[in-house]
């Protein structure tokens, strides 16, 4: 992934301080693949930007892009976890019709509680990731296979309880997809004062994670990172999250704005599980697994097991997606979550996950799912035709792995 | 014996792969009509040789002359030397085992017009040919439904349509049983005695060199040593071959240690292992030992002895079916179902295929080597990354892993700090016996002479080491007691008094009736 914008910040970094130049550039180098992304999708940002006459980054269409391209982001952080152990996922986007119908009609239908009605759609993706992960671990079917028969079996079942459409009158319900967070601090201005506290905590917690890294680098005895180099992700940071905030704080209308609950949905899910992919004994055996499943079975790790949880992981963010994606289309049809299993993969390749497992981060995976939301909404602005969008975005997914191959052959 | 002509001729063959000599100056001679041995250690350079001759490294990327049936060659590829007759079957062999035994035998040969297969004479063929190496097989049948013993069969089908005249077999019997091997020697026999092919045949199992070869060629560290001749009134001298095979001097190359022998560790009694895909051939077969804290012991064996599948067998059952006998860890009898329980009982497995079994190749140093015990640096599952790093950066100073840092890809690592890391791996785990399998492998003198003083440690720290190694003077250089195994049989138990290579290749090469 070696965009435009990589090279660009590796010549500006040449201008700072030369005895660290050496350092700072391998450390680059090293990571374009991590960074080449993120440049990527700066250069689409300011494209689309420029093209859509500053449309695509007012504060209402941002939130919407946010609204629109959660369900991928849900979907995505699953699939890479997925994808790393060598298997696949077909069935999400038929789980996310299933699951979205039957939440529909326990709340329609039978009166149930909006709460509940969510928690037993959580509890409902939790079972059908353990059917899942049951074929894959237990029975060895290859992933591929399952969940190709669960897409059909999922699909199917939710045409016949759905019927033609089951839409949605609790407003609490349509409320999480379209709602913003309260506005307890009132206003500065035109912006929401809790978007701006969120914001400046956000900021102020990258840069202390950033330090205390550092300092448990050199506590153990590494070498960290250039500091300019640090300094660099700190002024990075701050321009991002600046921006964002002042975005967000600006949403919205007269009487509400600031933070959508999607984003704070979203915002948990990918902190929780790319803690749980990078730090703990589970994320280790996925990696682990994925990279040599013989090798990791001869240092005790029980392969299966790990596919099996995977699987549950899997259903219960298929669940959240399908309460996301219900809420926003205040209306459960047989046709939800069409290609969203498509989309979520495409995020992960995009985003520098490999084909072959072993490699792939949750961050890639959401910048893959913003690159192509982006296209999405900076094309639809623009107003491309809706069968354009889709063969440019496969253009851009074959591109971005297109390149990624080729920077991978030179290396080797 | 009557005047023969030759038929091959190989002189002076030299290979190199980048620095590493493979060959140097190989003479070979074989007489038409003779069924002709080549007999070395593994590694002596005896498959490198046969891929030399059939053109799988081409011609000039060697130095030498072959010259065949009168001609000098210069192959390119198999298929030139197929051309002239000569046919190769590899240890493992090339048959697709999703085709039926017809198809495969005619597989790039097809019996066909202009593109279209004509079933009924390939089946027809097909069977003639069944008939003639004797296996009594419908031609349809599937390669995958059928023994290895039988795929072999296939492989001299398949041979016997390319008009061969030179049939080269690379450990034709390694993996089959006593029957299997009978009958593939008598067709061996058969092919000389009845259609004039004449047969290179490569070999470990010395009896059946003594029974089947008419010459011998000795190879060793990839130089001729000599030629035996074998007939009724002169058999093969045993002891012979074996000095010639082994006769390397023993150099200064481990370092001095004096092992401290403690309690006994581990124990195992009447193991006997299956093969997982031929559930009747045993491949350890009752064998006994056992293991002292502070104990350094090897095993000694040729390839295909079953050293490793008994290793991993005994390494929660991680390989073969079958599975019998008891096992005691500091005398108390423990049945390890599966490899997590093996390292909770205090074992430790380091493969012999690094790059297969042992390592995540797309993580670092860091991750490979705490893999086999994370839980021992997490807490509620959550990784404690000082204690990782701490314990990880430790054994890279320890064991001199040479690296830039421990995020540094294994992937990128020489194969002596790759094997470290292996190492490193399982001494983290803090196990009580150690299983090195084939530790040195592949790597440089230099890294060898570090993992045998990182060995040393281990003992010295009151563990149990076995390590299992094809090198003889290795085994000797650095153990206090060997077993040899021979097909799966524990044949002997030599203490130091007992290391010498011509003992131990003896031992390594005794039948199970001559215990």
């Amino acid at each position: 992934m070696r965009f435009k914008m990589a090279t660009e910040t590796a010549s500006v970094t040449q201008k700072t301080e030369k005895k660290e130049t050496s350092t700072l550039l391998s450390t680059i180098t090293g990571n374009l693949r991590q960074y080449g992304i993120v440049g990527a999708l700066i250069v689409i940002v300011i494209a689309f930007q420029i093209l859509t006459g500053g449309v695509l980054l007012k504060p209402n269409s941002f939130v919407s892009l946010i609204q629109q391209n959660a369900y991928v982001i849900i979907l995505a952080i699953g699939m890479v976890m997925v994808i790393i152990a060598t298997h696949i996922d077909l069935s999400v986007g038929s789980l996310v019709a299933f699951i979205g119908g039957v939440c529909a009609l326990l709340m329609e239908h039978y009166n149930v509680n909006w709460m509940v009605a969510i928690l037993v759609s959580i509890v409902l993706g939790l079972v059908i990731g353990v059917w899942n992960g049951f074929w894959v671990a237990y029975v060895r079917i290859p992933g591929f296979i399952t969940t190709l028969a669960g897409m059909l079996i999922f699909r199917g079942l939710a045409t016949v309880i759905v019927g033609e459409s089951v839409p949605i009158t609790s407003r609490d319900f349509r409320g999480i997809a379209s709602n913003y967070l309260p506005n307890i601090f009132g206003y500065a201005g035109t912006m929401d004062i809790l978007t701006l506290v969120v914001g400046v905590a956000i900021f102020a917690l990258f840069v202390f994670l950033q330090f205390r890294n550092r300092s448990k680098v050199a506590a153990s005895g590494l070498e960290p990172e250039p500091m300019s180099l640090t300094w660099i992700k700190v002024v990075v940071a701050g321009l991002v999250i600046g921006f964002v905030t002042y975005l967000l704080a600006n949403s919205g209308n007269d009487t509400t704005g600031g933070i959508p609950i999607m984003l704070v949905i979203v915002g948990i899910l990918v902190v929780i599980y790319n803690f749980i992919l990078t730090r703990t004994v589970f994320g280790r055996h996925v990696y682990a697994v994925g990279g040599n499943r013989k090798a990791a079975r001869l240092s005790g790790i029980d392969d299966r097991k790990v596919d099996f949880f995977l699987y549950i992981h899997m259903g219960f963010l298929s669940a959240v997606a399908a309460v996301c994606m219900l809420s926003r289309l205040a209306s459960a049809t047989a046709q939800a979550g069409m290609e969203f299993e498509m989309d979520a993969i495409a995020a992960c390749f995009i985003g520098g996950t490999a084909v072959t497992g072993g490699i792939g981060t949750i961050p890639g995976a959401v910048i893959g799912a913003f690159v192509m939301g982006v296209i999405n909404q900076g094309l639809s602005i623009m107003g491309v035709d809706t069968a354009i969008v889709k063969t440019i975005k496969g253009l851009v997914l074959l591109g971005a792995v297109a390149v990624d191959l080729m920077s991978k052959r030179k290396k080797g | 014996m009557a005047e023969a002509e030759t038929i091959l001729r190989m002189q002076n063959i030299t290979k190199t792969f980048g620095p590493v000599k493979a060959l140097t100056d190989v003479n070979l001679s074989v007489d038409r009509g003779e069924i002709h041995a080549i007999c070395g250690e593994n590694g002596a350079g005896k498959s490198t040789l046969m891929n030399v001759l059939s053109g799988v490294y081409p011609y000039g990327t060697y130095t030498g002359d072959i010259e065949f049936d009168g001609k000098l060659c210069k192959y390119k590829n198999i298929k030139d030397s197929e051309n002239d007759g000569i046919v190769i079957i590899h240890q493992e062999l090339a048959l697709i085992p999703f085709l039926s035994i017809a198809e495969n035998i005619f597989l790039g040969n097809e019996t066909q017009k202009n593109g279209v297969i004509n079933w009924q004479e390939t089946h027809a063929k097909a069977q003639e040919l069944l008939d003639r190496v004797g296996l009594p097989e419908d031609p349809e049948t599937k390669i995958m439904d059928i023994g290895v013993g039988k795929q072999q069969l296939v492989e001299i089908a398949k041979a016997l349509t390319k008009d061969v005249k030179l049939l080269i077999l690379d450990e034709p019997t390694a993996a089959l049983n006593d029957e299997d091997s009978a009958h593939l020697l008598g067709l061996i026999r058969d092919l000389r005695d009845n259609h004039g092919v004449t047969s290179i045949i490569i070999s470990h199992k010395l009896n059946e060199i003594a029974d089947i070869a008419d010459n011998i060629t000795i190879i060793r560290d990839g130089s001729t040593v000599g030629e035996m001749f074998i007939d009724e009134e002169q058999p093969l001298d045993t002891d012979e071959l074996i000095r010639k095979m082994v006769g390397r001097p023993l150099t200064n190359l481990y370092p001095y240690h004096e092992s401290k022998i403690g309690e006994e560790i581990l124990r195992v009694e009447n193991w006997t292992v299956h093969s997982p895909l031929d559930s009747e051939r045993v491949i350890v077969d009752n064998a006994n030992f056992h293991v002292r804290a502070g104990e350094i012991i090897g095993f000694a064996g040729l390839m295909g002895a079953g050293r490793t599948e008994m290793a991993m067998s005994i390494f929660g059952k991680s390989y073969g079916v079958g599975i019998s006998g008891d096992l005691y860890i500091h005398g108390k009898k423990h049945e390890l179902k599966n490899v997590q329980q093996a390292i909770d009982a205090g074992l430790a497995y380091a493969t012999e295929d690094r790059k297969a079994y042992g390592l995540n190749l797309l993580q670092n140093i860091r991750e490979n080597s705490s893999l086999a015990a994370l839980t021992k640096m997490s807490k509620m599952g959550v990784m404690d990354d000082n204690t990782e790093r701490k314990s990880v950066e430790e054994y890279r100073k320890g064991f001199n892993i040479k690296c830039q840092n421990i995020d540094v890809n294994v992937g990128t690592l020489s194969g002596g700090n790759q094997q470290k890391v292996v190492l490193a791996k399982w001494v983290i785990s803090n196990p009580d016996i150690l299983i090195l399998d084939e530790p040195t492998r592949g790597i440089d003198v230099g890294a060898k002479y570090e993992i045998y003083e990182i060995i040393d440690r281990m003992a010295d720290e009151g563990k149990a080491v076995i390590v299992i190694s094809s090198e003889l003077p290795e085994l000797i250089g650095i153990c206090d007691r060997i077993y040899t195994v021979n097909q799966g049989v524990i044949t002997a138990d030599v203490s130091k008094e007992g290391f010498t290579q011509e003992y131990l290749m003896r031992c390594m090469t005794k039948e199970k009736d001559e215990i």
